[in-house]
Formats: C-alpha cells, structure tokens, sequence
C-alpha cells in the first residue's frame, strides 16, 4: 500500500495564513466559528486591503482557502466592487476629477495625457510603481476646474500639456 | 409532480385552472401547454431570473414578473400572450443582441443556438439598437475547454452547472455592468484554473461562449497526408447518441452508419475503444481483487472518467492511493495501437496517427497528459475529437443521410470494426452509462471470486440513473459494498463519507458526467426542444447501450476472444509486468487546489 503524503491541504493552508499574517487569519476563525461565514466575505477583504493596499492574487487566494470560499467567487467579489484594488498602488495616487465641472473644463483631455504618458488606463499603475491613475467624482472645488490631484497637492485649472511637467516634478521626489 | 400537493386556481390566459401551489407561473402554463420562452431558466438549475425574457402580466401587478421565479397563487391572472408582452420580450431579446456579435454564418453553435432560435421565435427581423459592443479577447489557451466571452449573454448557466452539478465552483461573473465577464479566478484559462474540463458549462450554454478546443484541423489534415496510416476509435457511448446529429431519434443506436461513415472519411481502420474497456476490466478486476486480499487500499475508486481523474488531483488528492492505476479504456486502446497493432502491422508507430471519438471535452486534456507520452514529442493519442466533432467532419464531407439503406455503397464495404482491437463483449458496451463499469467489474469479480460461470449478469441495482447509488452486492460468500455516482457532486457525497471514515466501501464507480459518458460535455447538443441534462433523453442513449449488450452473446469481459488473444501473444497476464508498463498510470495532486465549497449558499447569495 502505497504510504505516500498525496494531501497538499495543510500545505496551503499554512502558506495562506503566512501570506495573511497572524490578526487576519484570527478574524477569519472567528467567523468560521459563527454562522454566514459567506457574508463576512467583503469584511475580509476590507482587512486585507487595509493591510497591504491592495488585493494580491496571492491573498485573494488565502482568503478563499481559509475561509473555504471557491476562489471564483473571491475574485468574483473583489472586481464587484470599485473600492478593491486589484494591483499595488504605486507612490503618488493621481486623482483626475471628471466630475461635470472638470469635465466641460476639458478633464477628458488632461485624463487621456496621463494615460498616454504613463502607458496605463485608469485604476492602473505604472510599470515603475511611480503613479496609480483614479478617477475622481468631484471633489466639491469646481471653482478651480479642472482638477487633478497627485499624492497630498491639489492643482488647479490644469492643461493638458502641464501633466509631462508635473509627473516630472513628483518623480524627482 | 406531486399530486397530492395543495391546489390554487389560476386564471391562465382566460381559462380557469386548477394547479400545484408550489408551481412556478412557468411550470403551472407548460403543464397546460403552454412555452413561455425562457434563456436563463434550467430545471435543473437553481433559479437566477436574470434574463428577463419569461416575463408575463400578472393583473394588479404593476410591472411583468419573470414566470421562472414567480409561483402561482390562489386567484392570479396570468396572461403570457399580449401585443405588449410580446414587443416586451422581443425588446429585451434586440437588446441582448445588441451586445452580441453577428457572427452567426461562422458560429459553431449556428442552428443549435438558443439565443439566435429565441430571436427568430420572437419575431426580431431588424437590430434597431445598434451601439457600443463589449469586446473580450478569446481564451483558446486550454486544451479542452475555450472560452468566447463577447458571445456569452450573462444568463449564468455554466456558473451554476459548475457549481451545483458538479461542485467545481471554477466560474464566477468577474466584474460589473458593461465590463462583467464569467471566468475562472483572476480571469486564469481553463487548464491553470480549478477547472476539471467536464465540459457541461460548453453543455448549458445557449451561444457559443465555451466551446471545445477543437481538433477537426489536425485529423483532416493526417488524413491528407499519405506518409501516415490514420486510424480511429470510438467510445462506447457515440454508436447510443450520434445518430442525433443525423436527425435520428435520440436512443438510435448507429454503430454500423458511424463505422462506415468514418472509412468514407478515409479512416484506414475503425477500433471499438470497447475493447480498451473490456481490457480495462481485465486489469481493474486484477487490481480490486489483489486489493481486496490484500487489505487495501479501499475503496478502489474507478479511473475511466478523466473530468474526474481532474477532479480527484484537485480536489481530493488525499483519495489518490485509492485510485485504480489503471489507464483509461481510450488511452489503453491507443497504446495498444502503437505497440501491438504496430507490431503485427509492420508499422513504424510514428507513422500512426490514433484518433479517438469521446463523448468527453476532457480526453482532450488526458491524451495530452505527459504520462501518456509514448516517447518525447510523440502521444499515444494523437487527437480527440468530441461527438459533436465528429457529426460535423462526417457531415461536412457530404454524408448526412444516416437512413439511406445503402449506406455501403463506394469501395467502402465494411461497417464492422477492425480487428484486432474491434471485438468486444457487452460488459464493453455499457461502459458508456452511469453504473456500467461497475456492472461490468462486477461480472468479472463474480466468476474470479467464485471460480464458477455466474449467475447473475445483470446489476440493475448498480445504475445510478438518478445520479448517486450505494449498494450490497454478494459475490459467492462475498458481500461488497459499492456506490456508484455520476456527476461530481453526487460524487462529492461518496468521497466526504471514504475520507471521514465514516463507512467502509469496497469499490466506487465515478463518472464525472451527469448519466456518465452519454451525458458527456462532447455529446450532441439536445434536439430542439429537449434541454441538456433531460433525464428521458439520457435515459434513451443508456437503453441504446443496454439494448446492445442484451443482444451480445459474449457479455463477460474476459470471456472476449481477442482480449484472450492480446494476452496471450502479447501482454502475458494481468498485472503482470508488460501490463503494468502499458496499461496502467500513476497521478499526483495538481494546483490550484480546488475548494469544496456549499453551492447552495453561493447561488443564494449571488
């Protein structure tokens, strides 16, 4: 008969509680404990963003093995909802307001200048991990349309050909 | 229906009736023969409502409810047939269009769509709302399953077939509005994703949006090609179900018009893969009963079905040491192919192309396996084309009319399959339904256990139409105890009672498939009207099998003379070593790990 280990269970198990760390793994035993444990789902993954920033495959991983919820259904959850980074963020967040405001103001354009300059589309971050491109739905300063924010600054009237200049300014940083 | 159940009375277009209060608005009209069209609904399915396209004017409602997710009560007037409910419909039918491509000429689903027959059925004539199209890059990475989602409509059917029937949970909607798409976790391709290549997603769905990996190019093109000899096999379950592509009634079995058929393609030989399952018993029954002597491991688990033998490396490895070692009755008859037929052929077995008719997405994925590689760069099994593959290269070549009584005609004369590899006992046949490989071990078992010619050949208590059986079945002085399960997770059931200890069994048969084989995720879509997965349909393919085996004189595998033959000229015995070399494999757990999830609280949830 054959004596050989073929269960990989605790294996993955035990790399899903590393991968998590020790408090996220207590508050998902916890809810296994109780009932519904499916409606915790976004809970958990609220922790799990709140401690790295975002969502990795890795711990969208853990958390479905741990909380033996189908791993579809996690990622499922995860690209459900805006809030849920799927990707590190990089250093500076930029927020391009397209609010109505912002928009007549020509924030379409300025938001195509930064796709084109960094390489990516919204929610995305650039291959240096510099910059992590956001949309922004008003950020109640519509007297200064159009508005971008980038890490803590806040810019006004921004043109197109002011975005090479100003991610020029925060890489230096 | 249960009849005793309480009843309301409804009003049903205007006409006063009486019916089941626990009917939905939908069963309660087709009771009285009525169709309300319906896209998302599946009777065997949990209940989504997503579609909207069963909608019907419930009075004093104020707004149309889905008939799928709506029971009658005491009083209701329904009405399913208006001017406004049927531009509603046709409505809701131009806007899921809308977002659908207009590729019907080249669609592999072109007439067996049910997306584009509910479109014609409704009367939708013009694509009044022509707009923005969504546009997902085709996944055509797997080696059994694709998927096409700019043709997928949302109805969620594969999502919840992998979750419900065959507890796999690989699919989930990812995404939101105009953006959502269904795809495995972290939108992975089939083959690096939890997905066991079943294929019942490509099944259920009413487009195109998974489909097979196909392998119609690669075989056209050996058989124009002169350097190879090209030969074929076909599984025990095509002869019960292909004949529905020909338009035959479902349970015609056609074994003589497919062999026939595939010589005209230009097949050099024609093999029966029941003879891999005859030879299957011969080495299955060697390894259960040394088990049985030998205290184990029990249960043995059969290896036929490899949605399962996928299922049990991802999700039940611990299970694995209980697995039979033995090969697969395709792989099996391919490795005979290559190396006995070969040999007495004088052929190089490179110069032997093997194809294989299944009824199976998944051979697919198994023929591929590296422990079926005969030698580097070179597979036991060249290509493997479904049922539905199959139907379209014999029809696509011009022959489509199954019932001309001289379908011998041509140099082509013989609609018998070759020998050797050809000739099998009935015990082969019924390989192709649930219960069938278990019957068939067992009716070797019995005369090895006892030593006697036996009595019994018939295991109806082992047929586990209604998807899971457990049974005692006596051998001599001898009781099993066996349990037989077709789709997984019925099959989920048996395994969670063998890991927790928690009964003793001797022998599982498992076919990943509802039914088994003739339910397979290759076999012909349903004839119009008849859903995937219809019990009376599957019911008709297995009669088919029975029927054959019945009229077989030879129904014991190891009574098969060119079984005894192999053997003898070639294998040495049972379990010996050269068997053991060609006919038998090993497995290992594969990642991801799948994760038994409870499919009721997910599609409740959402």
């Amino acid at each position: 008969m054959c004596t050989c280990k073929t269960d990989n269970l605790s294996d993955i198990e035990r790399t899903s509680e590393l991968s998590l760390g020790p408090e996220i793994v207590e508050y998902i035993k916890t809810i296994c404990e109780g009932p519904h444990k499916e409606s915790q789902l976004i809970s958990v993954l609220h922790k799990v963003q709140q401690k790295y920033g975002y969502l990795s495959m890795e711990n969208i991983n853990a958390v479905a093995y741990l909380l033996k919820i189908p791993a579809a259904k996690v990622s499922g959850v995860a690209t459900f909802y805006n809030f849920f980074r799927l990707q590190q963020p990089g250093k500076f967040k930029i927020n391009v307001c397209l609010g109505t405001a912002c928009y007549v103001k020509g924030a379409n354009l300025i938001a195509d200048r930064f796709k084109q300059e960094l390489g990516i589309d919204f929610g995305e971050t650039s291959k240096d991990a510099m910059f992590t491109l956001e949309i922004a739905r008003c950020l109640g300063t519509c007297g200064l349309a159009p508005v971008v924010t980038i890490g803590k600054e806040v810019f006004s009237q921004v043109t197109p050909d002011q975005v090479p200049v100003l991610l020029d300014k925060f890489r230096k940083q | 229906m249960n009849d005793n159940s309480e009843k309301v009375t409804i009003t049903l277009d205007g006409q006063q009736v009486s019916v089941s209060k626990d009917l939905t608005i939908l069963e309660a009209a087709e009771e009285y023969g009525i169709k309300i069209p319906r896209l998302c609904y599946h009777p065997d399915l949990s209940l989504m409502g997503s579609c909207r396209v069963c909608i019907v004017d419930v009075k004093n409602v104020g707004f149309y409810m889905a008939a799928c997710s709506t029971k009658v009560w005491e009083g209701m007037v329904v009405q399913t047939n208006s001017p406004e409910i049927r531009q509603a419909r046709r409505d809701i039918v131009e806007l899921l269009l809308d977002n659908h491509p207009k590729a019907c000429q080249t669609c592999e689903r072109d007439g067996n769509c049910e997306l584009q027959n509910l479109a014609y059925t409704l009367g939708v004539r013009d694509r009044l709302f022509e707009g923005e199209r969504k546009h997902f890059p085709k996944d055509e990475s797997g080696l059994s399953v694709i998927r096409e989602p700019d043709k997928c409509i949302l109805c969620g059917r594969c999502v919840r077939v992998c979750a419900e029937v065959q507890n796999v949970n690989n699919l989930s909607q990812h995404g939101r509005g105009f953006t959502t798409v269904v795809s495995p976790a972290h939108g992975a391709n089939m083959d690096d994703s939890v997905c066991i290549q079943c294929g019942q997603c490509i099944n259920v769905c009413p487009t195109a949006a998974f489909l097979e990996k196909d392998a119609t190019d690669s075989v056209w093109e050996a058989l124009a090609d002169s350097s190879k000899h090209v030969v074929i096999q076909t599984a025990p379950s095509i002869r019960a179900a292909i004949g529905e592509g020909f338009g035959l009634e479902p349970g015609t079995a056609c074994t003589n018009q497919m062999i026939s058929s595939l010589r005209r393609l230009g097949f050099e030989a024609v093999f029966d893969t029941n003879f891999g399952a005859d030879l299957t018993i011969m080495e299955e029954s060697n390894e259960f009963l040394n088990r049985l002597a030998n205290q184990g491991p029990l249960p043995m688990l059969t290896s036929c079905s490899p949605g399962w033998v996928n299922y049990l490396e991802k999700f039940y490895p611990s299970l694995i040491p209980n697995m039979s070692s033995c090969r697969s009755p395709m792989t099996m008859t391919s490795v005979l192919i290559k190396t006995y037929y070969a040999q007495k052929m004088g052929l190089n077995p490179k110069d032997i192309f093997v194809v294989a008719v299944m009824p199976c997405v998944a051979k697919k994925f198994e023929a591929k396996r590296p422990e079926h590689l005969m030698s580097p760069g070179m597979y036991y099994t060249d290509a493997v084309l479904t049922t539905r593959e199959a139907i379209w290269m014999i029809k696509s070549y011009g022959i489509d009319n199954w019932t001309l009584p001289q379908m011998n005609f041509w140099n082509v004369q013989k609609d018998q399959f070759d020998s050797p590899l050809g000739m099998s006992t009935g015990a082969g046949d019924i390989f192709g339904t649930t219960g069938g490989v278990m019957e068939a071990a067992l009716r070797t078992a019995a005369e090895k256990v006892t030593g006697k010619p036996a009595d019994k050949l018939e295991f109806t208590e082992v047929r586990a139409v209604e998807g899971l059986r457990e049974a005692t079945v006596r051998l001599g002085d001898k009781e099993l105890r066996v349990a037989v399960a077709n789709g997984l997770n019925n099959a989920r059931t048996i395994l969670d009672k063998v890991v927790a200890g928690k009964e003793q069994f001797h022998l599982i048969e498992i076919m990943a498939c509802p039914g088994g084989c003739i339910g397979g995720g290759g076999q012909p879509y349903p004839p119009h009207g008849i859903k995937v997965m219809d019990k009376e349909l599957l019911a008709k393919r297995a009669s088919a099998l029975y029927a054959i085996d019945k009229k077989k004189t030879l129904r014991k595998s190891h009574e098969n003379p060119e079984i005894l033959t192999l053997y003898k000229e070639f294998l040495g015995e049972a379990g010996g070593p050269k068997a053991h070399e060609l006919l038998h494999t090993h497995y290992s757990p594969r990642l991801p790990r799948g994760i038994i999830g409870d499919a009721d609280v997910y599609m409740q949830n959402g």
